[in-house]
């Protein structure tokens, strides 16, 4: 009983990820003194070999504290040629102005003698947002995370690359440090936080979308690693309104952080459980209340555990966290030295920048390790 | 009358070998074989065969070979031998063609155009047997949020959870009652399920009083449209309670277990008069509507103190998806929904052969409705009706099923041929017949080992086949299409299933 129709190929739509193999680093000053992105930018530089120039990111906390008030937003836009690039934002310029009130906007200084290739246009704005009608109801937050979304994947040839107040995300296709360098990282900003990963795109074709960090709001993710548990992941979120657009694994993890962190108010230990939580054999071995509450856990957010192999870099207003997978399949060495805490990939790039160090460890498989600022300035 | 109607299969004995102990004789309870006294042989009538293979198995002499006859007529596409022969036989008798098992026609078997990913390189696979791999699986309900309350490192749990069942495995044991198969066959499935971690389900036809104690921890109970067998300790003793509203075989009709086969024992579990037909009505005659699906379940919940999932059972017909997020919205913990290919102890074989659909589509269908509505996690999918191995159990999950309930393959494991005569009570396994003569050849203790032994090499073979994924907990599996490629598929299957084409 076969069916011998022919039948006309239409496009279906489908999902596309992108599988990554990287470095991380991160730096942070828990007395929120602020610094260049110098040391990063050396410290990533180190680990060249592990990325292969399809790839580079920095996030940057307390960079813009004189709008510390105001969301600040990294657009990108793309386009064959300055005329298309500029056209795009033209055609998103109108969103923004109805729905924000802007309070300054400026291209993003670079260095045009940069070495890196085909550099889209890269805009930040300062907003609040200008809720009208039905959205009124909605939190600022929520409110910025639709608006997002909508841009994302509404708005052709603009994505925004970061939406956090008082922290930016500089990112591109190159190595990160010649993407520092385009940015001048070291010269013009100076941060209590950094995280910076350098890529190894083993599945798609690099675009300046695709790299990391990927934030939401003031969340970022640098990961190292592939998720196998990807489709999963994304149906879950999908259903909380998140939708996965830039092709690629990480997001999923930014969206399931803002989702579990901000939404629905979960401390970042019982976060670190679900995303990846110990094995049942040790889970069935405690004590009747914590066995009760990991096992609801693995219950109710099954959906959102991150599987196969991964080590990340969450990085939050105050905050930053390490994390690696459930059975470690990837690296990530924590140190702290007087009031800077690293996180790395390799030590010998936390070494090159700090040789002497308070502690250095390598934390177990799905056990957070949490910087936190001593005082916000 | 004289039939028309030409023997399916051939009965060769080999006289040389045949030592006259009648053992066929006795095994077959069709009466096929007929010992001669004058002549000293046993004769075969090929015309009773049903092709069970009973007697091949069990001749201490190895003499009897039974084989499918071809077909004797002119051969031609549009009638078949069965079309002819099915045909005749409502000429020479005027009535509906009853069969068992499930549709055996060659509709397109989808398991067998996906095929699954694995690692390589970019993410390691994980080796089963060095590393944990886990297939513990909550069926029921899961709130859209966990709140917690925090009070210096210690959290308590605020959200109100709703009771779910755990399997150790994402194997459950499709509901077949007692009355459709025998005692021994149904203690057989109870037994395994306890062993493995797992459940089984009791069918419409209650479950014996001396089983409750020890099998209602690992029982799903089952409330069909004749309300066999229904009070308030049979829905208490077991762990889940599953209203029947559909069965793949034979969606949109009801059960008939013929007075025959209502014995005294099948008669006290579903408390009805001995020797009496049972007959469950077509549709639930409360439940004319999904605001009366959704009363029965409040009322199921009431009775078992909110303490157990509710699961509704419904055959994957053409619109089920959104009958599906109904019955979700009328509160059911779990949708069990069962494919065109699903088993039955007895059907009308127009039915059986052409209602409903692949339980493949139906998967994926019902799972992305749910998602698109945003209630996915506010009920589990439990997938019945053609898994025939674990690779189809993987495609399964991968396609958005929490878990699956295997029937045939549970009967096949046990010793059923698939022969499709269920429904004249004379299996000669011992497995769909209430003679106490054929039902005494199950014995409880190897059939229920073998069918705790399919369950387990399934689960290592589940396990194998996800750590090469690069996947160690099946949550991380489930809906994952991302590991699945269609082959030889069109443009529309693939979008019905949400997959890719290989190599795409």
């Amino acid at each position: 009983m076969e069916f011998k129709i022919t039948m006309p190929r239409k496009r279906r739509e489908l999902y596309n990820k992108e599988i990554c193999a990287c470095s991380i680093f991160g730096a942070m000053n828990r007395d929120g003194e602020r610094f260049t992105g110098a040391g990063v930018m050396k410290a990533i530089a180190n680990m060249h070999v592990r990325g292969n120039g399809l790839g580079g990111g920095f996030a940057a906390y307390g960079i813009y504290p004189e709008y510390k008030d105001y969301y600040a937003f990294h657009l990108m836009f793309t386009g064959c040629s300055a005329e298309a690039r500029m056209a795009a934002k033209m055609g998103f310029d109108p969103y923004l102005y109805e729905n924000f009130d802007v309070v300054y906007d400026e291209e993003i200084p670079h260095r045009d003698e940069s070495t890196v290739s085909d550099p889209p246009l890269v805009w930040r704005y300062f907003v609040t947002p200008n809720k009208k009608g039905d959205d009124a109801a909605l939190s600022d937050e929520d409110y910025i995370v639709a608006k997002v979304m909508h841009v994302n994947t509404k708005i052709d040839n603009a994505y925004v690359f970061s939406s956090g107040k008082n922290m930016g995300c500089f990112k591109g296709v190159g190595y990160p440090e010649e993407i520092g360098e385009y940015f001048m990282l070291d010269r013009l900003y100076k941060a209590y936080t950094w995280t910076v990963h350098g890529r190894f795109p083993t599945n798609t074709q690099a675009w300046w979308g695709g790299a990391h960090p990927f934030s939401l709001l003031d969340t970022t993710v640098v990961h190292n690693g592939e998720i196998s548990s990807y489709g999963t992941n994304r149906w879950y979120l999908e259903m909380y309104g998140y939708a996965c657009t830039l092709q690629t694994d990480t997001e999923v993890i930014a969206y399931a952080a803002d989702l579990l962190m901000r939404r629905q108010s979960l401390p970042i230990d019982l976060v670190a459980k679900i995303l990846a939580p110990p094995i049942w054999n040790s889970i069935d071995r405690m004590n009747e209340k914590e066995k009760k509450l990991l096992t609801t856990l693995r219950m109710v957010y099954g959906p959102l555990l991150m599987n196969g192999p991964f080590s990340i870099i969450i990085g939050q207003t105050g905050k930053m966290i390490g994390l690696t997978d459930r059975i470690r399949l990837r690296p990530l060495t924590a140190a702290t030295r007087g009031p800077m805490f690293y996180l790395s990939s390799e030590e010998a790039s936390i070494r090159l920048i700090s040789p002497e160090l308070d502690s250095v460890w390598t934390p177990n498989g799905g056990e957070p390790v949490i910087g936190e600022l001593n005082n916000i300035t | 009358m004289k039939s028309f109607v030409f023997p399916e299969f051939h009965i060769i004995r080999d006289e040389a070998k045949c030592g006259q102990c009648r053992g066929c004789e006795r095994q077959c309870a069709f009466g096929t074989h007929t010992y001669d006294p004058v002549q000293d042989r046993l004769i075969s009538d090929d015309y009773k065969c049903a092709g069970c293979q009973r007697c091949v198995v069990f001749c201490p002499k190895n003499a009897i070979e039974v084989r499918p006859t071809p077909s004797p007529y002119r051969a031609n596409a549009s009638w078949s031998r069965e079309k002819m022969e099915d045909l005749k036989k409502q000429a020479e008798t005027g009535g509906v063609i009853l069969t068992g098992c499930g549709n055996d026609k060659p509709f397109r078997i989808y398991w067998d155009h996906i095929v699954l990913n694995a690692s390589q390189v970019t993410n390691p696979s994980i080796d089963p047997l060095r590393e944990p791999m886990e297939l513990r699986t909550f069926l029921g309900a899961k709130p859209d949020i966990m709140e917690v309350k925090t009070d210096k490192g210690d959290v308590e749990i605020r959200t109100k959870l709703s009771p779910n069942l755990v399997v150790e495995t994402p194997i459950l044991f499709s509901a077949m009652s007692y009355g459709a198969i025998s005692y021994n066959a149904f203690r057989s499935l109870a037994t395994a399920a306890c062993k493995s971690g797992t459940y089984f389900n009791t069918g419409e036809g209650g479950l014996p009083k001396e089983m409750r104690e020890k099998f209602g921890k690992c029982a799903i109970v089952q409330v069909a449209s004749g309300r066999f067998g229904i009070d308030a300790e049979y829905l208490n003793c077991a762990s889940a309670v599953e209203i029947k509203v559909g069965q793949g075989a034979k969606p949109g009709i009801g059960g008939h277990l013929p007075g025959e086969k209502v014995s005294a024992e099948v008669a006290s579990t579903r408390m009805i008069p001995a020797g009496t037909d049972a007959i469950s009505p077509a549709p639930h005659h409360d439940i004319y509507s999904i605001e009366d699906l959704s009363m029965l379940i409040s009322a199921l919940k009431e009775a078992t103190n909110y303490e157990k999932p509710i699961s509704v059972k419904i055959a994957a017909v053409h619109n089920f998806a959104a009958i599906g997020s109904g019955i979700v919205r009328a509160g059911a913990d779990i949708i069990a929904i069962d494919g065109l290919r699903g088993g039955t102890g007895a059907a009308p074989k127009a039915i059986r052969d052409n209602v409903g659909i692949p339980i493949e589509l139906a998967i994926s269908s019902l799972d992305r409705r749910l998602r698109n509505e945003g209630i996915r996690n506010r009920c589990s999918i439990i997938a019945a009706g053609g898994i025939r191995c674990s690779a189809d159990i993987v495609k399964a999950v991968a396609l958005g099923a929490d878990a699956v309930y295997i029937g045939t393959s549970a009967l096949i494991a046990m010793g059923c041929n698939l022969c499709q005569k269920c429904n004249t009570g004379k299996c000669n396994w011992g497995i769909c017949t209430q003679d106490p003569r054929l039902s005494g050849r199950l014995n409880v203790d190897i059939a229920s080992q073998r069918l705790a032994n399919l369950v387990q090499a399934w689960s290592h073979e589940i396990s194998e086949m996800m750590g090469g994924m690069g996947i160690n907990a099946l949550e991380s599996l489930r809906g994952n299409r991302d590991h699945l490629r269609g082959v030889g598929l069109y443009e529309w299957e693939l979008e019905v299933m949400g997959i890719k084409g290989a190599g795409e």
